[in-house]
């Protein structure tokens, strides 16, 4: 019988003995110090397990999984690095993806890394402008789509951005759409052996946009050796064990998706579960029942979803393989917890980390205790800390269940480097050689971590971080709009959803038909993810002195909460 | 009601869930997640606005199933009643 104990068996043994150099060990490296995350991903399994299935891929439309072996993956990827070179795409160059979940999309994810490409993932439900701009700020030299996301999202305005020489169609076609390049055609006839390019450990490798609070997306740059803490957060954290079964269900166009649903898995060597359907109770139920799932990570707002589904359906199955669930993207719920331990018999282990710390920073280990509505501990190699911080200094906030900003050490291997184009943003990231997370947290006595809020205003919203001034910014392009304000308001599914306040330019008449004129707009430029689900009409925004839109305070009147602090305001007197 | 008074009903409560449908062009074999985007979230309330409107309540298991407009005409026409 096979193996499963907790890979980390014991927190305060692993945790003081672990070294980041010792984890590096656990690769296989390309010599001279080199490295590259597609290699300790795919070549590096040939030789003991290239027959094992990287991929069981289920199509939308089809009852029969498709295996895909390590060595066919690996044969795949390279054939997408061949074609990059085919094409003149030169290492350092960036490769964009824009897809549903499809084997080839896994293919130039990794073949993108074997020819020293960066790879930046875009998420399929984006409408054209976060698309747009995303590509505009981030210039890269391919795009890997599919006919129908290239019509519907970029086929508009991909002439008027001169950073994009070859667009590449991944799926089946007649024929590719004007402006477009059957990718299919070219790796079918490009060679399956790549020499991957051995690469710095500091050479770029994955650029991934997350939203802020002002101003446009920022692009988190990520390196080869990231892939140090990929493994090993895969190893500890959703405690992946070779051969084992595991699916992830976040997409592949987030970080989530990225760093564990494609890199993690595969240096771990398990099989990985590839659905290209969306969220659907029952096939979820069958797709960890039919292969026998051990390991399954996945995010609240699924978990809440299937909770809504009720006991019965889930009880239909036969779930008995599951041996650790995950979850991640924002803060599990307490029921949700103790929902999976009830009805699927095991409980959901919650972790914490952002798209720019590559990988999970703070979990509860398979063989620890769950709190649930803790984040749980640092993982090894990561030094946490509740910190207050003012100008260029931190104070730190020893004392129990105090509440601060979480903030990090710096320098494990899957750290950012820097956002593209942003220095200044990416220095105020950081003090005293601590990263300054953005979370408000707490840290119990015994030593868990508990999610408290944001110091910004991004709003999570089903597990996406969602930038406030991005959705203003395009209801303000609206004629009648005269100042737009955007909050997260709570839900019982998504965690949040986008609601937006407007006040109207003279001679405007806010109602119902404005309102869908409004979300009409919001929805064909942003996407659904990102476009408010709720909007209000107001005479005008709170503002502060400065002219700025005081989120703060159109939450808290929405809410019922507090108004804090109104010195600012304009207007007050105070 | 018949059944084309049954689609302009869909198509509006469509509408009025995602602005940027134009509902003149939709197809009704057309996948309603792919073709016209719309998310887990706005399947929720379409499903919401249909119980509200028609009285006809689907559940999710029966959601699941339905990717087009004629898979949902299919499912509510024999539930009116009357």
């Amino acid at each position: 019988m096979r193996d499963s104990s907790p890979n980390l068996d014991d927190y305060d043994r692993v945790t003081t003995g672990f070294s980041w150099d010792q984890a590096r060990t656990q690769l296989d490296g390309l010599g001279d110090g080199r490295l590259n995350i597609a290699y300790e991903a795919l070549d590096r399994h040939l030789a003991e397990a290239g027959g094992r299935t990287a991929i069981r891929f289920l199509a939308k439309d089809s009852d029969t999984p498709v295996e895909i072996s390590y060595r066919a993956l690996t044969e795949r990827a390279n054939r997408f690095a061949n074609v990059l070179v085919e094409l003149g795409v030169e290492s350092g160059e960036r490769v964009y993806g824009l897809s549903h979940r499809i084997p080839d999309l896994y293919a130039a994810v990794l073949g993108t890394l074997k020819h020293g490409c960066v790879f930046t993932p875009l998420f399929p439900a984006f409408g054209p402008d976060p698309v747009r701009q995303r590509v505009e700020i981030g210039e890269p030299a391919v795009i890997v789509t599919t006919g129908r996301l290239y019509r519907k999202k970029v086929a508009d305005w991909i002439n008027e951005t001169a950073s994009v020489r070859h667009v590449l169609l991944i799926d089946e076609l007649d024929q590719a759409a004007g402006g477009a390049e059957d990718a299919v055609a070219l790796m079918e006839a490009a060679s399956p052996d790549y020499a991957t390019r051995p690469m710095d450990p500091e050479d770029p490798a994955l650029l991934h946009f997350t939203s802020g609070t002002t101003g446009k997306p920022k692009g988190a740059l990520h390196v080869h050796e990231a892939v140090v803490t990929h493994h090993i957060t895969g190893r500890y954290a959703p405690d992946l064990h070779p051969g084992e079964i595991y699916w992830c269900t976040a997409d592949p166009g987030w970080v989530t998706g990225t760093s564990y649903g494609i890199i993690a898995p595969l240096t771990n060597g398990v099989t990985m579960v590839v659905d290209e359907a969306e969220f659907d109770a029952e096939r979820w139920y069958r797709i960890l029942q039919d292969p026998g799932v051990a390991v399954w990570y996945t995010a609240p707002t699924a978990i809440r979803m299937l909770i809504k589904y009720g006991a019965e359906l889930a009880q239909a199955h036969d779930l008995s393989s599951l041996r650790f669930m995950a979850s991640a993207g924002e803060p599990l719920n307490p029921e949700a917890v103790n929902w999976g331990r009830e009805v699927l018999g095991k409980p959901f282990h919650d972790n914490w980390w952002q798209t720019e710390t590559g990988g999970i920073m703070v979990t509860n280990f398979a063989s620890m205790p769950i709190k649930p509505g803790s984040m749980g501990k640092p993982m090894p190699g990561i030094e946490a800390a509740i910190a207050r911080h003012e100008a260029d200094s931190l104070e730190f906030v020893d004392s129990p269940d105090e509440t601060g900003e979480l903030v990090l050490k710096a320098g494990w291997p899957s750290m950012f480097r820097g956002y593209l184009n942003q220095e200044e943003r990416y220095r105020k990231s950081f003090a005293d050689g601590w990263y300054l997370t953005g979370d408000l947290a707490r840290r119990d006595a015994d030593g868990y971590f508990w999610f408290v809020g944001r110091t910004d205003d991004v709003i999570k919203s089903s597990g996406h971080l969602i930038g406030p001034f991005e959705v203003e910014s395009v209801l303000l392009e609206h004629d009648a709009v005269a100042e737009a304000g955007v909050i997260g308001v709570p839900d019982e599914v998504a965690g949040s959803v986008v609601k937006a306040f407007v006040s109207l330019k003279p001679g405007y008449e806010a109602g119902a038909e404005l309102r869908k004129g409004l979300m009409g707009l919001a929805r064909k430029k942003l996407g659904p993810a990102v476009a408010p689900r709720q909007i209000d009409f107001r005479d005008d925004l709170p503002r502060t002195r400065s002219g700025k839109i005081m989120r703060r305070l159109l939450r808290a009147r929405e809410l019922g909460l507090p108004e804090g602090d109104l010195s600012t305001l304009e207007g007050s007197d105070q | 009601m018949n059944r084309d008074e049954l689609r302009s009903i869909l198509l509006q409560e469509l509408s009025d869930i995602a602005p940027d449908i134009d509902t003149a062009m939709v197809e009704d074999d057309a996948s309603l997640q792919d073709e016209y985007d719309l998310d887990s979230m706005d399947a929720v309330n379409l499903v919401t606005a249909i119980h509200k409107r028609l009285g006809v309540n689907i559940p999710d298991r029966d959601y699941a199933r339905m990717r087009s407009i004629a898979d949902l005409l299919d499912y509510i026409e024999p539930r009116l009643a009357g």
